[in-house]
């Protein structure tokens, strides 16, 4: 039984030896299966007599756009891709630990590029909408006495939404990877003493997919529309109308 | 002898960690009871209900992350040894 972080495959040696780590292995097979989704989805495009694939596609599309529309308001609607990126890349990498790759989402590394992104979408939109010193006089309301506290709520916005969507996949990893070492001790227990059947480990068979049913199939569609849904409110909170 | 101190302290912590794991636990409960009322009272709206239940626990469940991550960080990448 061994349970580790993702494991450095090779490195690049500009700037001192980059790491290539699973993880951006992961985020690249993530990266190749959308690009293909897209390519597949998008192509023989017509009016006249839509495929399913293209009313499928079509579909999804109006389902993204409607979400974003109904969260954020009609004004926001060009963060609409943006939010699709994310949810598709989000779910795509959790999902990929099923095929038994090391999920990408699974990495602190890969979560706080999501908060951090989402962070400056926010500060950026707020500096836009009321300026800079707006953006400033904004930390010290309601009265200037809790600018710290202003300050941290800030700052631990993203630490938390990066430390949600890992600890929810990481902790599925944690617990599938125990489930199985405590199946194969079981198993040997049990079933070790028969000749050629008690090498392999029979317990291990069916019980671990019900729970991953659970740990990678759920949490992965849960924490893909939490992280998406909170960059909606959180953006769209910092983008309101500005003729309000 | 400073060494298997420092391991078992680790473990130990990192089992008292997760006793944080309580708050979530209670506060998901509440809101998936209250949930439940809320489609007993107005079944129509269940699909509505459902994903702010679960939206409100996923962002109630922060604090018992941050336990895990601290129990994560003792057991698999000890800053004490």
């Amino acid at each position: 039984m061994s349970i580790k972080g993702p494991e450095i495959l090779f490195e690049i040696n500009i700037l001192g030896g980059i790491p290539i780590t699973e993880t951006i292995v992961g985020g690249w097979i993530v990266v190749a299966a959308l690009t293909l989704i897209a390519f597949i989805l998008g192509r023989n495009l017509s009016v006249r007599n839509p495929s399913k694939r293209q009313l499928a596609a079509e579909k999804l599309v109006a389902m993204l756009y409607g979400l974003v529309g109904d969260t954020m308001g009609k004004h926001n609607l060009r963060f609409a891709p943006l939010i699709g990126t994310l949810f598709s890349y989000s779910i795509l990498s959790s999902l990929s630990g099923l095929t038994g790759m090391r999920a990408p989402t699974g990495d602190l590394n890969t979560t706080l590029a999501f908060a951090l992104m989402i962070f400056f979408l926010i500060q950026f939109g707020n500096i836009k909408n009321k300026g800079v010193g707006g953006w400033l006089k904004g930390f010290t309301e309601p009265v200037a006495l809790i600018t710290p506290l202003n300050l941290i709520s800030e700052i631990a916005n993203p630490i938390s939404m990066a430390f949600r969507h890992f600890g929810n996949i990481a902790s599925g990893i944690v617990i599938t990877t125990l489930i199985y070492a405590a199946l194969a001790t079981c198993s040997n227990a049990l079933l070790g003493w028969i000749p050629i059947l008690g090498d392999i480990p029979l317990l291990q068979v069916g019980l671990p997919a019900l729970l991953s049913i659970y740990f990678d199939v759920f949490t992965s569609f849960l924490q893909a529309y939490i992280i998406s849904m909170l960059a909606m409110v959180y953006v769209g909170g910092a983008n309101e109308p500005s003729e309000a | 002898m400073e060494m298997a101190i420092i391991k078992a302290a680790s473990a130990i912590g990192a089992g008292l960690a997760m006793i944080a794991g309580i708050g979530p636990g209670i506060g998901q409960g509440y809101a998936a009871g209250k949930a439940a009322e809320a489609v007993g009272r107005q079944p129509e709206a269940k699909g509505e209900i459902t994903s702010t239940m679960l939206f409100g626990c996923a962002v109630a469940e922060s604090t018992g992350i941050y336990g895990l991550v601290v129990a994560m960080i003792l057991l698999f990448a000890n800053p004490f040894i």
